[in-house]
């Protein structure tokens, strides 16, 4: 039976590095698709509407290992075969585009509605309204429940062993498996987690302090 | 696309739903009364208790749910303590929805102004009556909504816990997939199912804010007398 050492804890700390490239490209892709369903969930078109709010409601009522799961195999179905690296970040993707979808709704929302009427007696275009007058202060309004959500991010990374990667929970696992001291393994993950989540949540909070400084000036 | 060979184990899906619906139920009454005493302890005894509590919380809260399950099905029996998966999925997730429910009832007691406490206080109430019908009330009716999100979300959390073999609705899933080779239809029913109980429990929850807290209304209209005034 191996005992839990250098070679060891070192494979741990390079799975961390996988789950952080994880949760940069899951982000990063997810956030596209999110923006567009926020777009969307905004739009004139009734049709175009409901649909994007049928859509987050659905991935926000089930469970994100479902989410994992359903789109692993429905891709797999369409006949993709990605490797289990790409299969995770667009799972993960998926479930990132709704949450964030619904946090940038919500922001663009908060934006009064005077900033419309006055960027579209300026002959602006609604494409302009959103590059030029609203995202600019959506933006800021929404970084402070979005950096909460990347802790949920980074957390959520932990389930996608189900589609065969090995980040830092699975690494865990293996290492448990191997060594039988799950007490070491799993605090030095938990360590490790922690490290990446504490200080997104405190940056979370302390940028929410900052907003609503500036907002009741 | 075959449905038939996952529908005809649907016993094993039902008790699986059964599961998943009751350590749901159970972690929120637990987590909820947990998370009742933590924020009683942290805003009546002193300041340690109140640095334990909030490093208990932030422990929990920065931490993925499936290393906490990790840690007390692997970890716990290292020290002697043995459970069973069940136990092991119910305590963690009683731990980890305990800690998320402080923060959000912690948050609505911190609402509560000072001249409440005063008020309640001059009426000749004990600290423990201020605390249970002028404090713990008014913010359990204020953050009712946060928390009834928070429930939903543990409930589809718990599909976590067919990590460790655990048969709720996703562990049972997982043993349909393997007798049946059936995994995208496996998965869109139980997909199908979760949505359906996640959607009933908001629904229920909606309601049930409304039966315990008739007088949320009528007190946020008195909030707003309060700020024009």
């Amino acid at each position: 039976m191996q005992t839990f050492g250098w070679p060891e804890a070192m494979f741990i700390f390079r799975a961390a590095g996988w789950t952080l490239l994880l949760t940069v490209i899951s982000f990063a892709i997810g956030s596209i698709i999110g923006g567009a369903f926020a777009i969307m969930r905004l739009s004139r078109i009734k049709l175009v509407r409901n649909f994007a709010a049928t859509y987050i409601l659905v991935i926000q009522s089930i469970p994100v290992l479902m989410v994992l799961f359903m789109s692993y195999y429905g891709l797999s179905i369409i006949g993709i075969e990605l490797p289990p690296f790409f299969a995770a970040s667009a799972s993960l993707a998926v479930y990132v585009s709704a949450y964030l979808a619904e946090i940038w709704r919500g922001s663009i929302e908060s934006v009064p509605f005077q900033q419309w009427e006055a960027s579209s007696s300026l002959a602006h275009s609604p494409a302009q309204t959103y590059r030029y007058v609203i995202l600019p202060q959506a933006i800021r309004i929404s970084l402070p429940p979005t950096v909460g959500f990347l802790v949920q991010l980074v957390k959520n990374t932990s389930i996608v062993s189900v589609v065969g990667f090995v980040e830092l929970s699975r690494a865990g696992q293996l290492v448990n498996n191997a060594t039988f001291q799950a007490f070491q393994v799993f605090s030095l993950v938990a360590v490790i987690y922690f490290a990446i989540c504490f200080p997104l949540s405190r940056l979370s909070r302390h940028l929410e302090k900052v907003m609503n400084a500036s907002r009741s000036h | 696309m075959q449905f038939d060979p996952v529908l005809a184990e649907s016993d094993l899906i039902l008790s699986g739903i059964w599961l998943t619906i009751w350590l749901s139920a159970s972690a929120i009454v637990l987590g909820c009364s947990l998370a009742v005493l933590l924020v009683a302890l942290r805003t009546l005894a002193g300041r340690w208790a109140g640095i334990v509590v909030d490093a208990y919380v932030e422990l929990m809260r920065n931490t993925p749910f499936l290393i906490q399950l990790f840690m007390i099905f692997f970890g716990l029996p290292l020290l002697g303590i043995r459970m069973s998966g069940v136990e092991a999925a119910l305590l963690t997730m009683t731990l980890n929805l305990g800690a998320y429910s402080t923060e959000i009832i912690r948050a609505g007691v911190e609402s509560i102004h000072r001249s409440q406490f005063e008020a309640g206080v001059s009426l000749a109430l004990s600290r423990r009556q201020v605390f249970q019908y002028v404090v713990l009330q008014p913010a359990f009716a204020r953050v009712w909504p946060a928390l009834s999100s928070q429930f939903v979300l543990m409930m589809l959390a718990s599909s976590i816990c067919s990590f460790i073999s655990v048969q709720e609705l996703s562990g049972a899933a997982a043993i349909v997939e393997q007798r049946t080779f059936r995994s995208f239809e496996t998965y869109i029913i139980v997909t199908a199912v979760y949505l359906v109980m996640a959607l009933s429990l908001k629904v229920f929850l909606l309601w049930l804010g409304r039966k315990l807290f008739p007088q949320v209304s009528g007190l946020s209209r008195l909030d707003a007398k309060a700020e024009a005034a």
